[in-house]
């Protein structure tokens, strides 16, 4: 086949990493490429790169047999190159279709041709099975949906090189299907896709082949129908890995949070948790599994004292912490993974070393008898804790929105973690982070359960629910619709729950076909 | 009771309401969009400052005070071309760039008007722009009344509002516009030139704010006095945020603060104190930014410069 994309010896050099050390990677007409690699191994800087929004430092890249310099972004389109961020690049208060043409707008004169416009985004997206409003406002979309007008934008540009950087951390495993579907039409069609991913499973599901950075190097590249689970994880982080957490039974001791008929609302006054009752005892890990949006977010924000609940109450080791500040509900012995890192997780701007002390920044070992920041007790403490959650690079005083995401998912991780807190509640706790750190989030997780703290977990993996829990919750429209011992959960059962099954129909055997009318 | 009445629904204080609304009309455009492209505005002041100086001085030099719009506009202009020059090139922080900008103004004017006239306070009377007469405006009964008989910058203020609302809604520079002051990361990667996009929203901000200055002394008055904007840009800015960054939204603000100001006078007979009116503006911005009116939420990427990669 032909070689539509080679790219020879690139490099580049940020302030303190080689993010890409003459890197060769190359691109069959028609083909999916999938690119794994850990956190920070430069799979973005390299594709960043082949956009033109990164200037390499050395080597060469050639687009259908033509040496090409990539500039700037506009280059790329020229070339027919189109890539779907990691972090959504769509303008929110803009409907589908203006995000769609900006940039390369259907006009009359100096005036947008609304009408060819959203004409064009109907014809395209019928075309290739996306299904989009053209007039919803992109605020209003999900996710989901919100990646499809991200595709749509490169194919309305006439992509035929389309890259995706991550394009399913965020997204619930249906719409993961519904994504690796829409890859397998687009390559029937004929368009080259670049797919990075942390998800091994995603990688033998929809590749031909597959390129594993490591630190900034290309390791190797293997026919996707050559290679398993167990080799690429091991490409990846360079040692073996345990793909299946290792775990004893758990001995659950004393009720440490307890939910007596908690309601919450959202800020329109919708109700997003309804009358839940729960109980999570020390010494065990509660698993939450649901679709995302069905009241997972707003019950744990309730319970972190980070949003009013509207009715009944919440017990923290016997103490009732209803209405607490998030502050004092941490004291009583609470730590938090929140979902979403950037917003609740990190102050961006902030070193690791002052993220890792968020919350304690104000107690004893960090703050002189003066009143003063001690800069050498916080120094200390980061530097401890970064080489014990092996945060990279392993630099205390470099603001953490440098890092890569998976590394910044440690920052939270060790952070909360440190604390030995009584109740440990992780949201998401592996989004976006490569499969070394999630082995690696994994077992501190066990560690602290084992320590004596009582773990909710809330995962839109399944898998991650079923590996890590003692007990299972399934969460459906605001409610916890069923708590079973692991022993009785299972993918399907779950997933029949979660989407809005009943106990006693699954019990009675009618598995089959009604269960997905969502 | 109905003595007061009468004096709130009266077309002689509606039409005072368009011609005191003229000037925050032309500024609260500039600022939208300035703000729009994602550059925050506070300059807006000293640039309808300097652009009522100009007004005067071309039209005391050439005695034609269109020739004084178009200077003022100009001059507006190269303000703006500072103020994009420093916010988008050299990252400097918008809201200090800004107010550097209004202490500027207000001493250049002052150093000017002594150079060019070796006075202080007020320059000599200039020729102004004559009142006309809408002939279609003035068939329709009370219209005609408010709006029949007006300064030509009058209309121009109202036909600059739907020009601008086509811009920003209808045109793909517009599209551009709106896309850059609130996700220019976004923007740039599909090829739109952000510091461009911004350099020129910037400059026109400032003709437009240098428009606005012209009605204050060459149509409303017919001489520049020191200082003679008095907060009218900060008023502008309030209505930009008022009407929530839209051209309409702001047209209301400024008419609704254009009639507050026109009904100063006549409140003040009945007791009521001319500061109180004077303070609504800026009461009324603090009720819009609390959200008592609905969010009143700015272009995302308003105040922040734009790095590349
Ligand atoms: N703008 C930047 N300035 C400095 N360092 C950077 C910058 N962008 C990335 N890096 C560093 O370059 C390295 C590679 O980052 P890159 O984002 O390419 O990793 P990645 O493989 O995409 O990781 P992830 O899977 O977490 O997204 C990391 O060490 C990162 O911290
Ligand atoms: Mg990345």
């Amino acid at each position: 086949m032909a070689k539509v994309l080679e790219m020879r010896g690139i490099t580049k050099q940020f302030p303190r990493v080689l993010a890409n050390d003459h890197v060769y990677f190359d691109l069959e007409h028609g083909e999916i490429h999938a690119l794994v690699g850990e956190n920070g191994s430069g799979k973005s800087t390299l594709m960043s790169i082949l956009y033109g929004l990164y200037q390499k430092d050395a080597g060469e890249i050639i687009v259908r047999g033509q040496h090409v310099e990539i500039t700037e972004p506009r280059r790329a389109i020229d070339l027919r190159i189109g890539m779907v961020f990691q972090h959504f690049m769509l303008v929110e208060p803009l409907t589908v279709a203006e995000n769609i043409v900006l940039g390369s707008e259907i006009r009359k004169g100096p005036f947008l041709d609304y009408k060819k416009m959203i004409a064009e985004v109907r014809r395209l997206s019928e075309e290739y099975g996306l299904q989009i409003d053209p007039e919803a406002k992109i605020a209003d979309l999900s996710v989901g949906l919100q990646q499809r007008v991200e595709i749509l934008k490169a194919l309305y540009r006439g992509a035929e090189i389309l890259i995706l950087d991550e394009p399913t951390a965020v997204l619930t495993p249906q719409e993961v299907d519904d994504l690796i579907q829409v890859l397998r039409n687009l390559k029937a069609k004929g368009t080259s896709i670049v797919f990075i991913t942390h998800k091994i499973k995603e990688v033998l599901a929809v590749s031909d082949r597959v390129s594993v950075l490591r630190r900034g190097r290309k390791i190797g590249t293997k026919l996707t129908s050559d290679t398993n689970e167990q080799e690429l994880a091991e490409m990846m982080v360079g040692r073996v890995v345990l793909l299946q957490v290792e775990k004893g039974s758990a001995q659950p001791g004393p009720e440490v949070l307890r939910l007596e008929g908690v309601s919450v609302k959202d800020q329109f006054g919708q109700v997003k948790v309804n009358n839940v009752n729960l109980s999570v005892r020390s010494g065990e890990v509660l698993g939450i599994a649901g679709v995302e949006g069905n009241g997972q977010s707003e019950l744990v924000e309730a319970i972190a004292g980070l949003r009013r609940v509207s009715g009944g109450k919440i017990y923290l080791s016997g103490q009732d912490i209803t209405g607490w500040s998030p502050l004092r509900i941490r004291r009583a012995g609470f730590g938090f993974v929140p979902e979403d890192r950037h917003r609740r997780g990190l102050v961006l701007d902030y070193s690791v070393a002052d993220n890792l002390i968020l919350g304690i920044h104000g107690s004893k070992p960090f703050v002189t008898s003066a009143g003063l920041r001690n800069q050498g007790k916080i120094g200390e403490y980061a530097e401890e804790l970064i080489a014990e959650y092996d945060v990279r690079p392993p630099v205390a005083n470099q603001a953490v929105r440098n890092l890569s995401g998976g590394n910044q998912q440690k920052v939270v991780v060790a952070r909360e973690f440190a604390q030995n807190p009584d109740l440990l509640i992780c949201s998401q706790p592996t989004r976006g982070v490569d499969v070394g750190a999630i082995e690696f989030i994994h077992k501190q997780v066990i560690a602290q359960r084992d320590r004596g703290a009582a773990v909710l977990l809330v995962s839109a993996e399944l898998d991650e629910v079923l590996s890590l829990s003692d007990r299972v919750a399934v969460m459906y429209n605001g409610e916890i619709v069923s708590v079973m011992p692991i022993e009785e959960a299972t993918e399907h059962k779950l997933g029949f729950l979660m989407l809005g099954g009943r106990l006693e129909d699954y019990q009675a055997g009618e598995v089959s076909g009604s269960a997905g009318q969502s | 009771m109905g003595d007061i009445l009468a004096m709130l629904f009266n077309t002689t204080v509606f039409a005072a309401a368009f011609r005191m609304a003229t000037p925050l009309i032309f500024a609260a455009l500039g600022g939208i969009l300035s703000e729009r492209s994602g550059v925050v505005n506070i300059a807006l002041e000293g640039m309808m400052l300097i652009g009522s100086f100009t007004a005067m001085l071309v039209t005391y030099l050439t005695g034609m005070p269109w020739v004084g719009v178009l200077g003022a506009m100009a001059a507006g202009g190269l303000i703006g071309l500072i103020h994009a020059v420093f916010c988008v090139r050299y990252r400097a922080n918008q809201v200090v760039t800004g107010t550097a900008i209004n202490i500027f103004a207000g001493g250049l004017t002052v150093f000017l008007l002594r150079h060019f006239f070796q006075v202080a306070g007020t320059s000599p009377a200039v020729t102004v722009i004559p009142d006309i007469t809408l002939p279609i405006l003035s068939k329709i009964p009370w219209i005609d009344r408010i709006l029949g008989r007006q300064n030509p910058l009058v209309y121009l203020a109202l036909v600059a509002v739907a020009v601008v609302h086509v811009v920003i809604y209808r045109t793909t520079w517009g599209l551009r516009l709106r896309a850059v002051g609130e996700h220019p990361q976004a923007a740039d990667t599909v090829g739109v030139n952000v510091f461009r996009m911004r350099y020129i929203a910037v400059v026109l901000s400032g003709a437009l704010a240098g428009l606005g200055g012209t009605y204050l002394s060459i149509a409303h008055l017919s001489r520049f006095s020191e200082g003679m904007t008095a907060g009218r840009g900060f008023i502008a800015l309030a209505a930009v945020i008022f009407g929530k960054w839209t051209p309409l939204g702001a047209l209301g603000a400024c008419l609704f603060f254009g009639y507050g100001d026109a009904l100063q006078m006549r409140l003040q007979d009945i007791g009521i104190p001319t500061q109180f009116m004077n303070m609504l503006p800026y009461v009324l911005t603090m009720v819009a930014l609390a959200g008592f009116i609905g969010r009143a939420v700015g272009p995302k990427a308003a105040g922040e410069p734009y790095i590349k990669g």
